[in-house]
């Protein structure tokens, strides 16, 4: 069967976040922060390979992070990896069953127990903490 | 007699009008999707299916649409409406809030025509997580007259029971979005639903069917499924509370 027969929404349904609420954002969010630090990763390794080459090549390639895209890139990186972080230890938490609610007899408009305002504020404090945490970074980059 | 002419009126809010758009698509013979635009006539209680209804009585008789009882309890309505997966028989077009309400058939699930889609996977993976009770001792003998449960344990699963199998939380999912051979949030709902149930035995099998590589760990726990369940599952719960066991968080 191809694709088109399966009628799967495909990845762009899968990372559309605007329908489903916080908690649709926060898998995005997820997503995308565990991908651009491993990117990020693989890059600080090569990065510190450098200084293989003595302390030269080490300190021309450390000069790319002085730069306004270094700092901007780091601004992001600090921030994927506080968002990251905090939504991570939510997300194990829910995944052993955390904070998910009791199941109990559902009754009309049946708000779902598992979205709860615990899970939401979970979210909320990530977003918030990586936003403050990167503003603090670009205040101590841009600021010297 | 006095009284019925004033609770009329009260209800006799004048009937409005909105574009019905229904996307119209015969796989055996189109390339893509097409929409149809209708204009209807609706009360504060028309649902969306009766609007359909409407328009196959007097406009086009040829819309493919699947339902039956028409009070969300044989799961068989479920569409894309405005966006999201719902049932047309338990939406009402006032609840919408849009003059134009655009309906599609389910995501995720192959197009038999128009706004019908195929089940056959839904079904399937229903099965495979054996959605009956496992016993040893199935047959009742003389002296046990029927497996007891407390109120309290009941609590434990009623509310999963209460799955009708209309997809709509499949539809929803973004792992289903990609990823066609996941068992999907019905099927690891009613592994819950199973497992929780004080009479039964199977737990040990029903984990491990769903401990694959297209199983339970493909869940990241995005809720989707939950926010659309017309009958207050909460499938993202089940599957939490499931992995919750698998992982030894709880037993
Ligand atoms: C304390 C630090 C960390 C915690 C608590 C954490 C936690 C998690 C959790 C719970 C998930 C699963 C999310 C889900 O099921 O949707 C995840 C995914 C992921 N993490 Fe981390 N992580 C951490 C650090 C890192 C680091 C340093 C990297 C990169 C080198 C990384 C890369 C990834 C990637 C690539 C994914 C997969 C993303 C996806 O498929 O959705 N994580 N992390
Ligand atoms: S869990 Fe809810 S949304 Fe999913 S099939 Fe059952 S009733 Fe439908
Ligand atoms: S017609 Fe039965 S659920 Fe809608």
């Amino acid at each position: 069967m191809t694709n088109q027969d399966e009628h799967k929404e495909g990845i762009g349904g899968m990372i559309n976040p605007r329908r489903y609420g916080i908690e649709r954002v926060a898998y995005l969010l997820m997503r995308l922060s565990g991908l651009g630090l491993l990117a990020y990763f693989i890059g600080h390794i090569y990065e510190t390979s450098s200084i293989l080459k003595g302390e030269i090549g080490w300190n021309e390639f450390l000069e790319i992070t002085q730069t306004t895209e270094g700092h901007a890139i780091l601004a992001i990186v600090i921030a994927m990896c506080v968002f990251h972080t905090v939504n991570g230890i939510r997300v194990m938490l829910g995944h052993g069953g955390v904070g998910v609610g009791k199941p109990a007899r559902p009754d009309y408009p049946y708000i779902p127990a598992s979205q709860n305002i615990r899970h939401k504020m979970g979210i909320y404090s990530a977003i918030i903490l990586a936003a403050i945490a990167m503003l603090y970074g670009l205040a101590v980059m841009f600021g010297e | 007699m006095g009284q019925i002419p004033s609770m009329a009126e009260e209800n006799m809010t004048p009937s409005q009008s909105i574009t019905l758009r229904i996307a119209k698509y015969n796989p055996e013979h189109d390339s893509a999707k097409k929409f149809m635009d209708f204009t209807i006539t609706y009360e504060r209680w028309t649902t969306v299916l009766e609007a359909i209804l409407e328009v196959k009585k007097h406009f086009d008789h040829s819309i493919a649409v699947r339902y039956s009882c028409r009070q969300a309890t044989c799961g068989s309505c479920g569409m894309i409406i405005n966006g999201k997966p719902r049932l047309a028989c338990f939406t009402k077009i006032s609840e919408l809030n849009s003059n134009v309400i655009t309906v599609e058939p389910m995501n995720n699930f192959p197009i038999i025509r128009d706004l019908a889609v195929k089940f056959e996977r839904l079904f399937d993976t229903h099965h495979k997580v054996k959605p009956y009770l496992i016993h040893d001792d199935t047959e009742i003998t003389s002296d046990t007259k029927e497996f007891l449960q407390s109120p309290e344990e009941l609590e434990q699963y009623i509310q999963f029971s209460n799955c009708i199998k209309c997809g709509l939380c499949n539809s929803a999912c973004p792992t289903m979005a990609t990823d066609s051979s996941f068992v999907g949030p019905q099927a690891l709902a009613q592994a819950y639903r199973y497992v929780a149930d004080s009479r039964d035995k199977g737990k040990d099998q029903r984990l491990k069917i769903i401990d694959d590589s297209h199983g339970i760990w493909r869940c990241h726990f995005a809720g989707s499924c939950s926010q659309v369940c017309p009958k207050g599952v909460d499938p993202a719960m089940g599957i939490q509370l499931l992995r919750g066991y698998m992982l030894g968080f709880r037993s």
